[in-house]
């Protein structure tokens, strides 16, 4: 039980028809995430980051290989609620609170009133926004939005999470805080965390793996696993072994041709 | 308060146009029959007797304001010879109306959005439903419910709900479609099923659309329900004023039902931006 992966992709492929002809978004993709890992994609745009994120989402239909999440088909580990995934915007209602929007998911699963209150409570505080569960959207700075819309994805008690360049449109400060928010979170609930990111920094901080991709094919160049220690201040990433794994993946990215254009 | 000043100036033009059109106009009338009498007029009398005949061309701004003022402040207003009482048998088919027209027209654009028969196939029918002039097919309406007993307010009803569905479907199918790529993954990512994502999603976020919708819908009913007078045999209504006034020669009369039906309109559509502006800032998309 403990043993089998989480996600596990098996020669995993997508092709795109488009008027211009096909577009080979991911080629032979085969990765095995397993429980706990917080695992980062890395790599230039159209190298399939995302779209491989959105395959394990069931967000888009694969043209071949295998991939199982839970040990069932996306579809079916969607329909079970076996993730939340967290979008580039915040995506929160104006016409919701805080506590509103991060009960939407809750309402649409039917939970009862008083769960919805307490899980709203208990992921408020996770993200540490308690407090602002009555304010509108509107009231919120965009990293607050953020967290907001990560809690509305903790809420449901899902074991995934997955994320597509959550803090791709917030400043350096906010991002910095909310990565180490983010590691705090994920030491907490232990879940298991998909990432995609352009940042390198963003990606050797949080990760225990980093999996660097290239375009054109869509594939996965290199697997770095990261000798970090679980505990992060913000600081390692001025030691030595942080400027040795992101130097790893710069090179990672450089080999598959990532940035040749 | 800034704005009142360039209203007034709109407001004062197109009362000086109004009466230079007055004199104008009227003053055919009033030249035959002063060489009938073998008088001649000076400017003045002209202008006097211009801006006061029983039956102008076109009546002076004071002649239609006294007519007003004498059919509705000092007639009972369930008189027959009460604007008032006019103007709420028009209302009051232009408010069924358009609550038919609204309803049809949001279940249209509901069908068109979810179903893809109806998408391919129902939008042509309703702009097509449009271009047949309101004029040639109301009196049809009439006759056909006429024919099956149904008569009095409903008929006028249907004629206003045929032209204010119109931009409710329109709107609304803008609307409910005005949620993102993103917005409707996110719903799929929680396996909302079509209902939900309805009501929790699309519905809320075509308020603006539909606001400005019924807006339109609201301007077309009444069109439409003044049109439904037209063919009753002018019994009652605005519409029954015009034709009647019509009959008769009583422009003055038709200029204060036509002003009537301004301000009701007006009124109709103000009510209406009220609500849009209320729900909006409560819903934080104004």
């Amino acid at each position: 039980m403990t043993t089998s992966p989480v996600i596990s992709a098996k020669d995993l492929s997508l092709t795109f028809h488009t008027d211009d002809g096909p577009i080979h978004a991911l080629q032979d993709i085969t990765l095995d995430i397993e429980k706990g890992d917080f695992v980062s994609f890395i790599g230039p745009s159209g190298c399939g980051k995302t779209t491989f994120l959105r395959v394990m989402a069931d967000l888009e239909q694969p043209t071949g290989g295998e991939i199982t999440v839970n040990g069932v088909s996306p579809e079916e580990a969607r329909k079970a609620r076996a993730y939340g995934y967290v979008f580039q915007a915040a995506g929160l209602y104006p016409w919701r609170t805080i506590g509103g929007n991060i009960r939407l998911p809750l309402e649409i699963m039917g939970f009862d009133r008083a769960a919805q209150d307490e899980r709203v409570k208990r992921v408020l505080e996770l993200v540490e926004l308690d407090g602002f569960e009555k304010k509108y959207p509107w009231q919120l700075s965009g990293g607050m939005q953020q967290r907001a819309s990560i809690a509305r994805a903790l809420a449901f008690d899902a074991d995934i999470l997955l994320m597509d360049e959550p803090f791709g449109a917030l400043d350096e400060i906010v991002r910095d805080h909310l990565n180490e928010q983010l590691l705090k979170l994920w030491k907490r609930t232990e879940k298991t965390i998909a990432f995609v990111t352009h940042s390198i920094p963003e990606a050797v901080y949080l990760s225990t793996r980093i999996v660097v991709m290239s375009p054109r094919p869509g594939r996965i160049s290199e697997v770095i696993e990261s000798p970090l220690p679980k505990e992060r201040p913000l600081d390692i990433r001025d030691t030595p072994e942080f400027l040795d794994v992101a130097h790893r993946v710069r090179e990672g990215l450089r080999a598959g041709h990532a940035y040749d254009e | 308060m800034r704005n009142v000043l360039p209203v007034l100036t709109v407001v004062a033009v197109i009362f000086v146009a109004w009466y230079i059109g007055a004199v104008a106009l009227n003053a055919t009338w009033a030249q035959d029959n002063a060489a009938r009498a073998g008088v001649e007029l000076s400017f003045t009398e002209l202008v006097a007797d211009t801006l006061s005949q029983d039956k102008p061309k076109l009546p002076a701004p004071h002649q239609v304001a006294v007519e007003i003022w004498e059919t509705t402040v000092e007639k009972n207003i369930t008189s027959r010879r009460s604007l008032v009482y006019h103007s709420w048998i028009t209302m009051s088919a232009t408010l069924l109306g358009f609550v038919l027209g609204t309803g049809l027209g949001i279940a249209l654009a509901v069908g068109i959005v979810y179903n893809r028969t109806m998408d391919m196939s129902v939008m042509p029918w309703v702009i097509a439903s449009q271009t047949i002039p309101i004029l040639a097919i109301a009196p049809m309406i009439i006759v056909v419910l006429n024919a099956i007993g149904i008569t009095g307010l409903f008929p006028k009803a249907v004629i206003s709900m045929y032209l204010s569905f119109f931009p409710v479907v329109v709107g609304m199918v803008k609307g409910l479609r005005s949620p993102d790529r993103m917005q409707l993954d996110q719903m799929k990512t929680w396996h909302a099923n079509g209902i939900q994502e309805f009501w929790k999603l699309r519905f809320p976020s075509s308020m603006p659309y539909l606001f400005t919708s019924l807006k339109v819908g609201m301007a077309a009913s009444l069109v439409g329900a003044i049109v439904g007078e037209l063919p009753t045999g002018a019994v009652a209504g605005l519409g029954a004023r015009l034709l009647a006034g019509s009959y008769y020669g009583q422009t003055v009369q038709i200029w204060s039902a036509l002003i009537m039906a301004a301000v009701l309109a007006a009124c109709l559509v103000g009510i209406i931006g009220l609500a849009q502006r209320l729900v909006l800032k409560r819903m934080g998309m104004a």
